[in-house]
Parts: C-alpha cells; structure tokens; sequence
C-alpha cells in the first residue's frame, strides 16, 4: 500500500513536471511581448529592452525555464505582469471561494444526481424514469451560461429570494452551487441509474429480496454500495475540474475563484498567473484522482484484497 | 534665475479652452446640491490591476489612482483645465526650460509625514526607472537626464532638483508645451519612498498617498473600500468613502443598479442592451452618454506594398461605410473624419475627411495599377464588438475587390503585431484605440503617428515616419508661452489635416462615447462621471442630499 502510494505521488510529481515544461513552452511561443506590453503606449525601444531584462526575458529559453523550476522548489510562482502581485499571493486569496463552490456543487449534484438516479433505476422503463432521465439529458445539455443567467434572473432579479451575486454568505453559494450542480447530477443521475440497473438484476439482490427485506433496505443497503464505485472516480475527476475553476459560473455570479483570475490573465497574456493556476489545477486533477483510487478499496472489499 | 514671466496667476490663462464649462466639487451642480457624506457602491468585472501611480494605466484604475495620489497640477472637475495642486504655484524661465514649484506647506501623506520636495524628485524619478516597469516613463522624456535613466545607465535625473524642502525645480532639454499635462498624468504623483520599500514591490497594493481618498482595505478578487482622507489638503471629498466590487458582470451590475444595490455600474451597459435601457422610463436619469477624447481608426502600414501608394490608402479611407460600422455597436459613436477628435483642441472643423464613395474607390484602385484587388490580412482583438467590426471591415473592402482575411487575437498579439515592422498590413484599433492622456493634439502624433513611435514595439502601426512632420510637430511643442497657445492649435490642426490628405495613414472610423449607468440618488453633472481625464472623478460626486 505505502509503495503504491510512493509510486503514485512519483508519478504525480512527473506529471506536474510535464505539465509545467509544456505550459512554459507554449506560452513562450505566444506571438506577444510582455515587455512591450508592460512598458506601454509611450515605450521607446530602449525602455522595452530595459523591461525584457528585468523581467529576464532576454535569457535564453532552457535558463529561463531553469529559473522558474527553482522559484517553485522554493514554493514562489513569480510575479503577476500586471498587477506586480506574487502569483502564490493572488491563488492563495481566491483559493478558498474556489474551494467552497467546490464542495457545495459536488455535494449538490451528489445527492440530487444519487436520488433521481436510484429513482429511475428502482422505477425502470416507468414513467419517472423517463422523467428523469429526461430531465438529466436537459441538465447535461444546456449551456451552463443560460442556466445560470435563468436562475440568477427568476431568484434573484424577479423573487428576490437571493442575491443576485457576489460571495460571503451561504446565500451566495446557493445559485452558483446549483447550477453547478443541475449539470452534474445530469451525468451522476444517468451513472447511477445504469449501474443500478445492472446491479438491481443481479443474483444477491434477488436472493435479499427472496429473503422478505423490504424494497428500502434491499435497494440503499445490498445494490447501492455496489453501485457507488464509478460514482467515487468521478468525484475525484470533478474535484479536478472544480479546482481549475468554474469560469463561467464563477463569471456569471461574480464568484472570486481561480476560474475568474485565469479568465482575465489569459485576456491580459499575464503568463505567471496562467502557469500558476494551470499548474494548480494540474496539481488538484491528480490529487483528486489518488483520493479516488484510495477511497475505493475503503469502499469495496474486492479492491483491497487485490 | 529670471524673475519669472509667469506665475501661478497665469495658470488661468493656461487653461485649455473647453465646451464643458467649469464644475467644482463644492458648486451645486445641476443633479441637484452637493452633499457631504454617505458612502457609494462601484462595480467593474475586471480586477483592478494595481493602485501603484508609477504602474496603473487603464480607465479603471486612473480615477482611483487620482483620488488616492496628489500631484504637483491637476484638472481643475470635469473639466481640461490645468490648475496648480500640490503646487502653491510655478514660475517658468522665459526660455521656456526651467519651471520651478513652491510646494503647498504641511501636506502629509497618509504615514502622516510631511510631503517635501525630495519626494516629487524620487516619485518621478521612481516613474521612469525602469527597475519600477511602468508605462508612464516616456511622458517624462523631457526632463534633462530621463533618456539615461530610461535606458538603465543613470540611477537619477538631474533636471529633477530638490532646492529646499518647499521647492522643486524642472530642467527641460527644450521648451514642452505639454509639460504641465505631464505633471498631471498619474504618473507625476507623490509617493513616500519608506511605503514603497516596505511594500517590497507590491506598492500597487499597499499604496500610502496624500489625495482625497485612502484605501483602506482590499479583499482581493472581491472589493476595495476607500474612506476619506481626514487630512486631506484641499477641500475634502463629498463622499466618506466609496467601495468598489469586482468580478461581476456588467448586466448583472445593471440588475443591481435597478434594484438598488449598487450606485455605479463602471462597466456602463453591454452593447447588446443599450438601447432597450437608453429606451426604457425606469433607467430615465441613470444613463450617462457622453464624447470623451477618443478615435477608433483603422491602421494602414505604410511600409507594405501596396499600401507604399497614397491613392490606395485613399481608396481605403472611401471604401468603409462608417455609419453601418456604428450601428452595429448600437450608434454609440459619432463618425470621425480626421485624426482628432471633436472635443480635442485643433479639431479641424472645415475639414470633412474622405467621403464613403466605393465608386471613386475603385477608380484610385485602378489608376494604382491594381484594378482587381489584392488580398490582405486585417488585425482586429478578439473581444466583442471588434470582430463583428472587423467583419463589416471586412465586407466593404470586399466590395471594392480587396480581399481581407481577418485575424481575431488577444490585445497583447495584436500590440506586437503592429509594433513589428512589415508584419501587420491593416489593424482595427477597437479596444485598443487611442484615448488621449491628456487634452492637448500632441498626444495623438508622437507615439501613434511620428517617428518615435514607429520603433519595435511602438504604437506606431502605420510606420509612416515623415521628416516634414516631426518637424512641424517639434516647431508646435516648442510653442510654449500662454500667449502662443492658439497659434500652436492651428499648427497642429494643420499638421493633423496635412497627415490625411498627403499621407492618408489611417482610416478614421468612429468617435466613441463612454457610458456609465449610476443610480438615481447620485448628484452632480455629468461631467464628472465621465471627465475629460479620468472617467469617474471620485473626489466630486456626491449623494443629492
């Protein structure tokens, strides 16, 4: 187990290393100077150089790159272009709103996705199964720009039952957590259903309902805990995606996560920010993955005798 | 030293002659009487990228810098007329090269030290060191001693000299007309060099000045709160403080501003909106629509074949229909025919640019030897309503045979694009166009069209460097007496018209107008929520009490 676990983190520790060579590359071949475009509309060539040197830019690529490694060993991303802020600083501000949406849109499209999927599954080829399913089908497909508009203008702008944006109070979180989570649990509602499908047709579930249990304790006790395996990988994939920030969502409703900060520093070709977060969320794609591989043998017994 | 010619009496006679009359903070204006107190809420969906005087240079962040920083001029409210500020008053050598300024006693910064004449010297010292990265530092050029420091071979300029505490004396390289307005850039802001060492190099924010207001907190990503300064120097604010919140979009701030919530929608109205809302009762009073000092133009490299031939240029400049271009962003603009824009001085009134004639378009296309067209590449960025533009662009070149592939990018690539010699043939300005830092028609010739700004990375997109030129706009800012300030307008009124009809570098296009949407209960007129020099003037507006 811990061996596993080494070799995980190995192998994380290389991704990330990837990630950042490809990142750096690739910002690098941008067609655009951020000297230039720091030193402004009354720049002289003298004074751009003078910038490209104190930004080290006039460094040769492998140098340059080198420099940024160090910096990170160190735990120091660099320096935005343009708000002059350290890059940790302005992750590390916006880090937590990030992290609370996370949790409220995963806990939302979990127990709305568990539900309407259990539903479905038990009530099969029956009129809310299609329901449902439909429903899940319009969840996943509409465009989360117009879901979170829609929401923001019947509770917010027309009820007035919530505030239309910003972040602060439980109030806040609850329209950009259920948009978030009206998608999800679109995908988690079909997940569910087809693997309790699968599992409701098996053997041991006959047999515990042969043995006089109620539906209740057949279904939440014998065939859900088996059903739930695929569901706990996909968390760990959307604990991933949710760290790498919710642009729209998080735009629509003023919400001031990494999303909104990585929106506007590719707007502005702010290469620091945009390593620093793609980084981050590399690092939480493959942290969330290993949480999820670690939480299955918890989970299922087969797992952890392998 | 002469005794000086002028004074700070004579600042009056400076003063640019302007269509909006002057407003004062203290005035009753015509939104109703200036009332002290209260607090407003201010929105904008971008960050604000920094308070650092030295760094910040959007529409954003320059009101804000504005209030927060003193310097040695200002504009007098809604208004482009210069008056002494942190200065008591200035004399001027009657070569025109040395201006000297008597400090306004007892100013503190909010540290609570006094402002002496040291600071002025390190603050734009520190503006044009390019240690500090601002884009500010051309401005000063100027000043004996700016071009070794831009260069990074001085650590100081000595045409910066600190007499006494109380004086501070400029020594110029030759006469600036301009050199007040540059005084009054954000830029020449007053900053205590013990706050911006111990902010370690994130003065931008962190920052400690002596203007009306003070930040007093910044949640980042969410909001800064700016409270009054109570030892402001001049007349204090209207306002106890002001809170501005970011990262919400501009419709929703226009939803909040319906309900209540908030007092100024920063970002104005989307687009898409602006008429339904021009139209509608309710938003009566809250919509202000006004010109500012803009042109949006589009760019014709002078270098490329075959644009090295005027009659094409001025083929160009007949084959876009203007009026379609304004009615997709919803007329929000006024058509432009000349580089100037209407409310700058030396705007040529007379002249009526090139009319929209596709027929004569193509006849000069022809007598240019290419009657058939050619293909081109027009650069445009990526934001809305640009590409739409760029298409429209895109269609009237069509129709008189050019073929124009459009490249839609990010702000910065399309900047090094046109800063790069024989790379971009045509560019739409939109959204980077050029607002002019201050009111005077100089400010559209040297970066954006003479030879200093034809450099790499310049602004300079047409490469048009012509000696003639620089040397009329060199004869115009030598003009600097009070008393020659018409003659040297009509200098550049000429120059400017001169520039369109020999050189044609440019094609015109609109002249836009800002908009920013503020609740009922705001005061003051228009002018201050759109000032000639900075957008929102936080120090004048007021809640009608």
């Amino acid at each position: 187990m811990a061996l596993t676990l080494l070799k995980r983190l190995a192998g994380a520790a290389l991704i990330l290393l990837g990630v950042a060579a490809v990142t750096f590359l690739l910002l690098y071949g941008l067609p655009a100077d951020p000297a230039a475009m720091i030193a402004g509309r009354s720049a002289t060539a003298a004074s751009i150089a003078a910038v490209r040197h104190q930004l080290g830019l006039d460094l040769p690529l492998p140098e340059q790159f080198w420099r940024y490694l160090a910096g990170l060993a160190h735990g120091d991303l660099g320096r935005s272009y343009i708000q002059r802020t350290a890059v940790g600083t302005l992750i590390a501000a916006r880090l937590p709103a990030t992290l609370v949406l996370m949790v409220c849109g995963i806990g939302v499209e979990v127990a709305l996705g568990l539900t309407l999927g259990v539903l479905a599954a038990v009530r099969r080829d029956r009129a809310l199964d299609r329901a449902v399913m439909t429903l899940s089908f319009v969840g996943v497909s509409a465009p989360q720009f117009i879901v979170a508009l829609l929401l923001l203008y019947v509770f917010a702008a027309q009820l007035g039952w919530l505030p239309m944006s910003g972040y602060g109070t439980p109030a806040h979180a609850v329209l950009p957590a259920l948009t978030l989570g009206l998608l999800g649990a679109g995908w988690y509602a079909r997940m569910v259903r087809s693997a309790m499908v699968d599992v409701l047709d098996r053997d041991y579930v006959r047999t515990a309902r042969a043995k006089g249990l109620s539906a209740g304790r057949v279904v939440l006790r014998h065939a859900l805990p088996n059903a739930l395996l695929p569901i706990v990988a996909m968390i760990g994939i959307d604990v991933g995606q949710f760290m790498g920030g919710v642009v729209v969502v998080e735009a629509v409703y003023g919400w001031p996560g990494i999303g909104q900060l990585a929106f506007q520093a590719i707007q502005q070709v702010d290469v620091p920010i945009i390593m620093g977060v793609t980084l981050v969320s590399a690092l939480a794609v493959v942290l969330g993955n290993l949480l999820a591989d670690l939480a299955a043998p918890l989970l299922d017994p087969r797992i952890r005798a392998r | 030293m002469h005794p000086s010619l002028r004074t700070a009496t004579a600042a009056a006679a400076l003063a640019l002659a302007f269509a909006a009359p002057p407003v004062r903070a203290e005035e009753p204006g015509q939104g109703g009487t200036a009332h002290q107190g209260g607090t407003v809420v201010v929105t904008y969906k971008d960050d604000i990228a920094t308070l650092d005087p030295a760094v910040g240079y959007d529409w954003q962040n320059w009101s804000m810098i504005n209030s927060l920083f003193s310097r040695l001029m200002d504009y007098r409210p809604g208004t482009a007329e210069l008056v002494p500020s942190l200065a008591d008053g200035y004399d001027v050598s009657p070569d025109g090269k040395t201006y000297t300024f008597r400090l306004h006693p007892g100013v503190k910064f909010t540290n609570g030290r006094e402002i002496v004449a040291g600071d002025v010297k390190y603050s734009i010292e520190r503006a044009v060191n390019p240690k500090t990265q601002g884009p500010g530092a051309g401005f000063f050029h100027s000043i004996v001693g700016a071009d070794k420091m831009t260069d990074g071979s001085a650590q100081m300029m000595p045409g910066i000299e600190a007499v006494d505490d109380h004086t501070v004396r400029f020594h110029l390289v030759q006469p600036d007309a301009t050199f007040l307005n540059v005084l009054a850039l954000d830029f020449a802001s007053a900053v205590p060099k013990e706050a911006v060492d111990a902010a370690n190099g994130d003065f931008g924010k962190h920052p400690v000045g002596s203007g009306a207001f003070m930040l007093k907190d910044w949640t980042i990503g969410q909001k800064l709160t700016f409270a009054r300064n109570p030892d402001y120097f001049k007349a204090r604010p209207n306002l106890d403080g002001f809170t501005v919140e970011i990262g919400q979009e501009p419709l929703v701030n226009i939803l909040r501003l319906q309900k209540g919530e908030i007092d100024i929608a920063g970002d104005g109205i989307p687009p898409a909106e602006y008429l339904k809302m021009k139209n509608d009762p309710a938003m009566a009073g809250t919509i202000v629509d006004r010109g500012q000092l803009e042109t949006s133009y589009i760019t014709i490299n002078t270098t490329l074949k075959p644009f090295d031939d005027l009659r094409v240029r001025q083929a160009l400049n007949m084959a876009i229909n203007k009026e379609r271009i304004i009615r997709i962003i919803n007329g929000r603009a006024t058509p432009a025919t000349q580089v100037l824009p209407p409310l700058m001085p030396g705007y040529d009134k007379d002249y009526a640019g090139y009319p929209y004639d596709v027929a004569k378009a193509k006849a000069l296309l022809k007598e240019a030897g290419v009657p058939d067209g050619f293909t081109t590449t027009l650069y445009a960025m990526n934001a809305d309503p640009n590409p739409r533009i760029a298409q429209a662009i895109q269609q009237d070149l069509a129709a008189v045979g050019i073929k124009a592939e459009i490249k839609a990018e990010a702000q910065a690539q399309v900047i090094e694009a046109g800063g790069t010699k024989a790379s971009a043939p045509l560019i739409w300005s939109g959204g980077m166009g050029w607002i002019a830092d201050f009111p005077d028609p100089s400010d559209f010739y040297g970066p954006i069209l003479g030879c200093g700004g034809a450099t790499q990375g310049g602004w300079n997109w047409t490469w048009l460097c012509d000696k003639g030129y620089e040397a009329e706009a060199t004869k115009a800012d030598a003009m600097s007496e009070p008393s020659q300030k018409d003659a040297r307008y009509a200098v550049w009124r000429g120059l400017f018209t001169k520039i369109m009809t020999e050189s044609a570098p440019w094609v015109p296009v609109f002249n836009e107008r800002r908009v920013v949407a503020k609740s009922k209960r705001m005061g003051g007129p228009d002018e201050i929520y759109i000032d000639p020099t900075e957008v929102i003037d936080y120090p004048s507006i007021f809640i009608k009490g």
